[in-house]
């Protein structure tokens, strides 16, 4: 579990059109120089959205990665949702501090409905 | 000169990047705020403008991460987001390195700033850049809170960098238009983007509007996650803004959660001249 690592990667591949291409000709040889996991270089590679957010990637960082691959803002969403329902709450970092309790939860503790389920966003509250 | 403005805005990528997927109506007056926040700053003559960022892992990372930062350049690149992402083109922005430096020292004589003489502008302030110098022709004094990555820069030294910035802006010639930029309450770029506590948002106006620092300083950081989300934690920007506009009273000009740009979006400023 190396957490650092995977968010460090990220954040070069993210500032670095260079590195970018690098990933892009090989994904697994620009990993090298990081102290990685099989499971999080499995992660990257595919990429898995769903598990980099499981093991604890921050969304500012990740939402980049997933731009580079071309996914689409509500589908990185669900990816990110899928990923806690398969891998289970987020195991560590900014988003574990008080334990991911999931959209549902979280709309119902603010009074709230409960996210759109086509990922816009749309919450159902006033004033949107 | 002075400071001759100090206000507060949104920043999140959506305003720009995913536009045509929220309600025109209310997308164009959250503009027109926007218009009218670049209106006034030009009113007051602004010779520069420094925007209080909680930049997005951009530049600065858990290697080696500052409390606080400002930029010491003659020129800034951004942004760092791929363009059609962000829907803003790239683009190069003045800055202004003899004035960074003169601003620096007066604030390190109080605070301990990073200093940077690279910089590449992420969406934080990109997006408040597009609207409020849309030619990019006003100098940029980049400023940067640590609201990403924990353990975070406690509020209470927020607040003293903010008095910090007064005092330096107020120690040079130049006009100097003050911006902070972040939450308020927010869930960006997680499964929960486009939740927003309004209730929250409200009280946390009132208490800026009212330019209440013990009210402001309140807060802390588990129950900010909590209630008004990671995005919750750029309140230090705020809270940076109020402490150098010294106690005058605030005004939101527009505050209305739109989801699909993932906070409620905020334009709001201080009197000034009410001290004088």
């Amino acid at each position: 579990m190396s957490l650092y690592y995977v968010q460090k990667f990220l954040f070069e591949l993210n500032r670095d059109e260079a590195f970018q291409a690098a990933y892009r000709a090989d994904r697994r040889a620009v990993l090298g120089p990081y102290e990685l996991t099989d499971e999080e270089i499995t992660a990257l590679i595919e990429p898995d959205i769903g598990l980099l957010f499981h093991l604890g990637v921050n969304g500012q960082i990740l939402m980049h990665f997933a731009a580079l691959h071309q996914i689409e803002w509500a589908d990185y969403l669900q990816l990110m949702r899928d990923g806690i329902e398969r891998h289970g709450p987020v195991r560590e970092g900014v988003y574990a501090m008080t334990g991911y309790q999931g959209v549902d939860a979280h709309a119902a503790g603010l009074g709230q409905d409960s996210l759109a389920a086509d990922g816009t966003g749309n919450t159902g509250q006033g004033g949107e | 000169m002075a400071l001759v403005y100090a206000g507060v805005c949104s920043h999140a990528p959506g305003i720009t990047g995913r536009a045509d997927q929220a309600d025109p109506e209310v997308r164009e007056e959250f503009y027109a705020a926007f218009d009218q926040m670049r209106a006034a700053i030009e009113a007051r003559g602004a010779e520069a403008i420094m925007v209080v960022a909680a930049e997005h892992f951009a530049n600065f990372f858990m290697n080696n991460m500052p409390a606080f930062a400002m930029g010491m350049a003659d020129f800034y690149d951004g942004p760092i987001e791929d363009a059609g992402w962000l829907a803003i083109d790239k683009f190069r922005a003045p800055g202004n390195r003899d004035l960074s430096e003169r601003l620096i020292r007066e604030v390190m004589a109080t605070v301990d700033v990073a200093y940077a003489e690279e910089w590449r502008f992420d969406h934080g302030i990109a997006v408040p850049l597009h609207f409020l110098t849309p030619a990019f022709d006003l100098p940029v004094i980049p400023v940067n809170i640590n609201c990403q990555g924990p353990p975070l820069t406690p509020l209470h030294r927020a607040w003293a960098f903010g008095e910090a910035l007064r005092r330096a802006a107020d120690s040079v010639p130049e006009r100097i238009a003050l911006v902070g930029t972040g939450g308020i309450s927010h869930w960006p770029a997680t499964p929960d983007s486009g939740k927003i506590n309004q209730a929250w948002d409200e009280e946390f106006l009132d208490r800026w509007c009212r330019n209440d620092r013990q009210a402001l300083l309140d807060y802390d950081d588990l129950t900010v996650y909590a209630e008004a989300g990671q995005g919750g934690f750029e309140i230090r920007t705020f809270l940076a803004v109020s402490a150098a506009a010294a106690g005058v009273p605030g005004t939101v000009h527009f505050y209305t959660p739109i989801p699909i740009f993932a906070v409620g979006c905020t334009v709001a400023s201080y009197d000034l001249a009410a001290l004088s």
